[in-house]
C-alpha cells in the first residue's frame, strides 16, 4: 500500500505528463502481481467495490472525533478522505506491517456488509498518513491524480514496450487484476482473446488538411464526407453485448443505454459520430455535453437530449474483419447493412458529391450549419488502419470565426508555465444601450478564455505586457489595462446562461496579437451577436 | 460525530485581564505601560521575536533578546526604534510593579516568551513557539503559570508536522535521483532557512548550497553568531558575467520566489515548500510545489495542547491563527480560553 500512496503522491505533485508516465510505468514495471493490477484498475476502470463510504467513515469518526473539529478541519481541508487521513489516531505500532493493496482489495470484496466498518477501521489503523488518504481514496472512486485512463495506458505501452493501440485492442478482454495482460506484456502468455467479449478496436484518426496536401490529391481518389459535430464513437456489438467507446476507448455505454438497446442482436463493429439529434435535426454540441461524463441517465435526459449515432464505416460484420478492405468496399458493404438492418437511433453519415476541389470548396465555405465541423477527405483505396497514419484521410475543418477582442485578465499558468501569466481572459466592447446606458465610459464584457495559440517568443513578450499594465491582483490573477488586441479564431459561438455576456465560444484560440491595433478599434457583442 | 457542551464561556474574565489586554495596537500591559509585539509604532513594546509581524520598527523604546535586537536593526536600520534595551534569558527587569522575565520560546535564534507578573499573578505571553528540537535556536522553556497567552497559527486537529531531519532527507534524496534538475527549495528567510540548512548538514549533505539573495544577510548573521551554515553561496552572475548552470544543486529562495520569474534562470526546476501548511495537499497545490516538506517553526496541534496543559493555567488567551479550533478543544478539556482577536500577524509563508 506505501508503494501505491506514494506513487498517488508523486502523481498528485507533478503537473508534467512526461514525468507523470514515467513514474507510473515505472511503478508498473517494478511492482509484483497482482498489486500492479490493482493499481492499474484503481487509476482507469474502477475497483469492483462499492461501499457507503460517507456513511461508514462518520460512524468510524463520531467515537473519536469532536464533531465541531471534523468541521472546522473538513472546511480548512475541503476534502473528506484527506481530512481523516489526517484525523485518524496515529495507532501504527512498531512490526505493524502495513497490508498490500491486494490484501486490502480482496478483503474488502469479500467482507461482508455489516463487518465492512470494522475491517476499514483496522486497516486505516496499519497505515501512515499518506496510506490512509490512498486507500481512501482507492474506495471512493477515482483518486484525482490528474491521470486520465488513457494515460496509464500509455504508461503501460511505455514500461513494456507495446503500442498503445496494442494496449487498447486488448484492454476490454481483460478484468482487474489484469493477470492475463501483464502475463502477456512480460512474454509470459499469449496476447488476450476476448472471445465473445466486444473490444475496442484502435480509431482510425484524419491529419487536418495543409496548403501542400492539395498538389498531391486527385478528386477521383477521395470520397467527400461531412464531418459532423459530436464524439467520436465506435460501437461494438457481439451476440450477448453491447459496447460504445469514446475514441479513446474508454466504455461510455451507461451513459447511452438507448443507442445500447438499439444494437441487441446485431453483431458489428461500427464507427460513429454521437451526437444529439431532435426532430432529424443535429443539436449544438453543448446539447451533447449534457448527456456525457455521466454513470447514469435519468429518463428527462434521455427525453431532452436523445442520443443519435451517424454512422461513418463499418468494420466487423459478423465476425468478419472488414478494416484490411479499400474504404470504397467497406462504404458499401455498410450501406447494405445499413439498409438490412437499419437499427434505431443511426443513420448513415451522407458522402458529398463533387467533381472537382473548386466545387468542394465552394460547398465547403458554404455551409455554417448546426452540427457541421466541416468535411472529411477519404481516400477511396484505403484500409481501415489504427492511429493517424499519413496519406489516408484529411480534415477540413470550416475556416474558423474570428473577432478582434481586447485583453482584460491573465492568470498564472501551471507546471512550466507557473512563473508567466499564460492564460487570457479577453472581452468585446459593450454597444448596446441597455448596457451602458448609466456610464458614459465604454465597457467591456469578458466573452472567452484562451491560452494558446502563441509561440514562447510571444508568451514573454505578453508576460512582461500583463506586468507593466497590472491595473490589480486578485491571487494568481491580474486584470490588466485595456490595451491590447487579440485576433481570437474560435470554431463557433453559442448562447449560454453561464457567461456574463450571455454566449460561449467554443476552442478560443490565439490566432494573432494585434500589437498594432488601437484598443478602441476592436470588436464589439453586437458583432458577436451576429455570428448566433 | 461526538457533540460537546458548550465551551464553558468563563462568565468571570480571569483578573490578570485587568491589567493585560488587548488594544487596537496589540496586547498592553496597563501598570508598566508597554505593549508586547505591537502591530503600530508605540511608546514602549517588549518584541518576542525577531518576524516582521512580530517585530516592526518606529517604537520609542524596545525591550528584546539581543538577538532580536540585533535581527531589527539589520532588518530595518540601526535607528529602527528609540532605544533598545537587551534582555538575556533568564534576566528579570521591573516597570512600575511588573516583573519582565524573558526565557526562550524554541521559534527561531532569539525568540522569546515574555512571563509577566504583577499583583502575584503569572501571565506567560509565547509569542511563537514550538516545542520540537531546533539546532538553530535555544529550546522552549516551560514556565508554570496562570494565564497561558499561546499562539494558534496551526490550531486544527489535522496539522500534525513531520520529524524535520525526514523531511530533510526526502529532499536530499529527491536532488540525488535527479541530477539533471535545480531543485529550488522555498523557506522563509528567518529561522527556516538557517534550520533547513543546518538540517540538511545534520544528514548528510555536503554540497554547496546557493542562496537568493534576500536569505544572504540573515544567514550570514547566523554564521557570525557560532552557526554552521557549511558551503553555501549566494546566486548571481558569476565573474564573467556568465550564468551558471545549476543542474543537480540545491537553491533556497523565499517562498514567493518559487513561481516568479526568478526561477526561470534554472533548467527544469523542481520545487520544494518547507513550511507547516504543506500538510495540507490544497495548500502544496496552491503553491504549485511537487515536493511538499512539513517543517514548522511553530507547535502543531500536539504540541499545543500537550503546552497548554504543561503549564497549568487556569486560563487560557489565544492571540493568533485558529482561535476557533483552539478555544472549542480547550472548552472540551475544560479549561477556560478566549480569543484576543489580535490583528497584523501573518505566518503565511511559515
Ligand atoms: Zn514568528
Ligand atoms: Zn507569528
Amino acid at each position: 500500500m506505501q508503494r501505491f500512496a506514494n506513487l498517488l503522491d508523486n502523481l498528485a505533485n507533478t503537473q508534467s505528463r512526461k514525468r507523470k508516465l514515467a513514474l507510473l510505468a515505472d511503478y508498473l514495471l517494478n511492482t509484483m502481481d497482482p498489486d500492479r493490477g490493482w493499481t492499474l484498475a484503481a487509476l482507469t476502470d474502477g475497483l469492483p467495490i462499492s461501499l457507503p463510504l460517507r456513511r461508514i467513515l462518520h460512524d468510524l469518526l463520531s467515537d473519536t472525533v469532536d464533531a465541531e473539529l471534523y468541521r472546522l478541519s473538513r472546511d480548512y481541508v475541503g476534502d473528506t478522505a484527506e481530512t481523516v487521513s489526517l484525523l485518524w489516531p496515529e495507532r501504527q505500532s512498531e512490526g505493524d506491517e502495513p497490508p498490500t493493496i491486494s490484501a486490502l482489495v480482496v478483503a474488502f470484496k469479500t467482507t461482508p456488509k455489516e463487518r465492512i466498518p470494522d475491517l476499514l477501521a483496522r486497516a486505516l489503523d496499519r497505515l501512515d498518513i499518506s496510506g490512509r488518504f490512498a486507500l481512501l481514496k482507492l474506495l471512493g472512486g477515482a483518486p484525482r491524480v490528474g491521470v486520465s485512463a488513457r494515460l496509464a495506458k500509455t504508461a503501460l505501452a511505455q514500461a513494456f514496450n507495446h503500442e498503445v493501440s496494442d494496449i487498447e485492442e486488448v484492454w476490454h478482454a481483460v478484468d482487474p487484476p489484469y493477470h492475463d495482460l501483464f502475463a502477456w506484456l512480460t512474454g509470459k502468455g499469449d496476447k488476450p482473446d476476448p472471445g465473445n467479449r466486444p473490444t475496442f478496436r484502435p480509431m482510425m484518426l484524419a491529419h487536418p488538411i495543409q496548403d501542400e496536401d492539395w498538389p498531391r490529391l486527385e478528386p477521383n481518389d477521395l470520397t467527400a464526407e461531412w464531418k459532423w459535430d459530436g464524439i467520436r464513437v465506435q460501437i461494438a456489438a457481439t451476440a450477448c453485448e453491447m459496447r460504445l467507446f469514446s475514441r479513446t476507448g474508454d466504455d461510455i455505454s451507461k451513459a447511452f443505454p438507448e443507442i445500447a438497446s438499439a444494437f441487441i442482436r446485431h453483431h458489428c463493429v461500427l464507427d460513429g459520430e454521437l451526437l444529439v439529434v431532435r426532430n432529424a435535426e443535429v443539436a449544438p454540441f453543448n446539447d451533447l455535453q449534457q448527456r456525457l461524463n455521466r454513470k447514469t441517465v435519468s429518463p428527462r435526459q434521455l427525453r431532452e437530449f436523445p442520443a443519435h449515432v451517424r454512422v461513418y464505416d463499418l468494420l466487423f460484420e459478423d465476425g468478419e474483419d472488414l478494416r484490411p478492405l479499400p474504404f470504397e468496399e467497406r462504404r458499401a458493404r455498410l450501406e447494405a447493412w445499413h439498409a438490412r438492418n437499419s437499427p434505431p437511433l443511426t443513420d448513415l453519415s451522407q458522402t458529398v458529391a463533387f467533381t472537382d476541389f473548386a466545387e468542394l470548396s465552394q460547398i465547403w465555405s458554404g455551409t455554417r450549419k448546426d452540427g457541421i465541423e466541416g468535411l472529411m477527405l477519404k481516400r477511396k483505396s484505403s484500409p481501415y488502419l489504427a492511429g493517424r497514419p499519413k496519406g489516408h484521410w484529411w480534415k477540413w475543418k470550416r475556416a474558423p470565426l474570428t473577432l478582434d477582442c481586447v485583453l482584460m485578465y491573465a492568470q498564472r499558468g501551471s507546471g512550466k508555465r507557473s512563473s508567466y501569466y499564460s492564460d487570457y481572459t479577453f472581452g468585446v466592447w459593450i454597444d448596446d444601450s441597455s448596457a451602458s446606458a448609466d456610464t458614459s465610459e465604454p465597457q467591456l464584457v469578458p466573452v472567452g478564455k484562451a491560452y494558446s495559440g502563441f509561440t514562447d517568443e510571444d508568451l514573454l513578450k505578453l508576460d512582461r505586457f500583463v506586468r507593466n499594465n497590472t491595473i490589480e491582483r486578485f491571487g494568481p490573477v491580474r486584470s490588466v489595462a485595456p490595451k491590447l488586441v487579440f485576433e481570437v479564431a474560435f470554431d463557433d459561438v453559442q448562447i449560454s446562461s453561464r457567461h456574463k455576456s450571455g454566449v460561449a465560444m467554443r476552442f478560443p484560440r490565439i490566432a494573432r496579437i494585434r500589437w498594432d491595433k488601437p484598443a478602441n478599434e476592436a470588436d464589439t457583442m453586437s458583432a458577436v451577436r451576429a455570428l448566433l | 460525530m461526538q457533540t460537546s457542551p458548550k465551551s464553558p464561556q468563563s462568565s468571570k474574565a480571569h483578573p490578570a485581564g485587568r491589567w493585560l489586554y488587548p488594544r487596537p495596537e496589540g496586547l498592553f500591559c496597563e501598570p508598566g505601560g508597554f505593549y508586547v509585539d505591537p502591530n503600530k509604532p508605540v511608546d514602549k513594546a517588549v518584541i518576542t521575536h525577531g518576524h516582521a509581524d512580530h517585530a516592526r520598527r518606529g517604537h520609542g523604546a524596545v525591550l528584546a533578546t539581543p538577538e532580536t535586537i540585533a535581527i531589527m536593526k539589520l532588518r530595518y536600520g540601526e535607528d529602527c526604534a528609540g532605544v533598545f534595551q537587551h534582555i538575556d534569558y533568564g534576566q528579570t527587569v521591573s516597570v512600575n510593579g511588573v516583573n519582565i522575565r524573558i526565557v526562550p520560546a524554541g521559534h527561531i535564534l532569539g525568540s522569546a516568551q515574555v512571563v509577566l507578573e504583577h499583583n502575584a499573578t503569572r501571565v506567560v505571553v509565547s509569542g511563537d513557539y514550538k516545542r520540537v528540537f531546533d539546532p538553530t535556536c535555544e529550546p522552549f522553556e516551560l514556565v508554570p503559570c496562570d494565564v497561558f497567552v499561546t499562539e494558534a497559527t496551526f490550531a486544527l486537529p489535522v496539522f500534525r508536522h513531520e520529524p524535520a531531519v525526514k523531511e530533510a532527507r526526502r529532499l536530499i534524496e529527491s536532488v540525488r535521483q535527479q541530477p539533471e534538475r535545480t531543485h529550488m527549495l522555498g523557506v522563509y528567510g528567518l529561522g527556516k532557512c538557517q534550520r533547513m540548512i543546518a538540517l540538511l548538514r545534520q544528514a548528510g549533505f555536503e554540497e554547496t548550497i546557493h542562496l537568493h539573495g534576500a536569505l544572504v544577510e540573515l544567514t550570514q548573521f547566523y554564521e557570525q553568531r557560532g552557526f554552521t551554515m557549511g558551503s553555501w553561496r549566494p546566486i548571481g552572475k558569476d565573474s564573467s558575467g556568465q550564468r551558471q548552470d545549476y543542474a543537480g544543486q540545491l537553491v533556497m529562495c523565499p517562498p514567493s520566489a518559487i513561481s516568479d520569474r526568478w526561477s526561470r534562470r534554472f533548467p527544469d526546476p523542481a520545487t520544494a515548500f518547507a513550511s507547516g501548511w504543506m500538510r495540507v495537499r490544497g495548500r502544496a497545490r496552491q503553491y504549485g510545489v511537487e515536493l511538499p516538506l512539513i517543517v514548522s517553526d511553530h507547535a502543531d496541534w500536539p504540541e499545543l495542547i500537550a503546552t497548554i496543559k504543561e503549564t497549568g493555567a487556569e486560563e487560557v488567551w489565544v492571540t493568533h491563527g485558529r482561535e476557533d479550533a483552539l478555544v472549542h478543544q480547550l472548552g472540551l478539556m475544560g479549561i477556560p480560553a478566549r480569543a484576543l482577536a489580535l490583528v497584523g500577524f501573518d505566518d503565511e509563508g511559515e
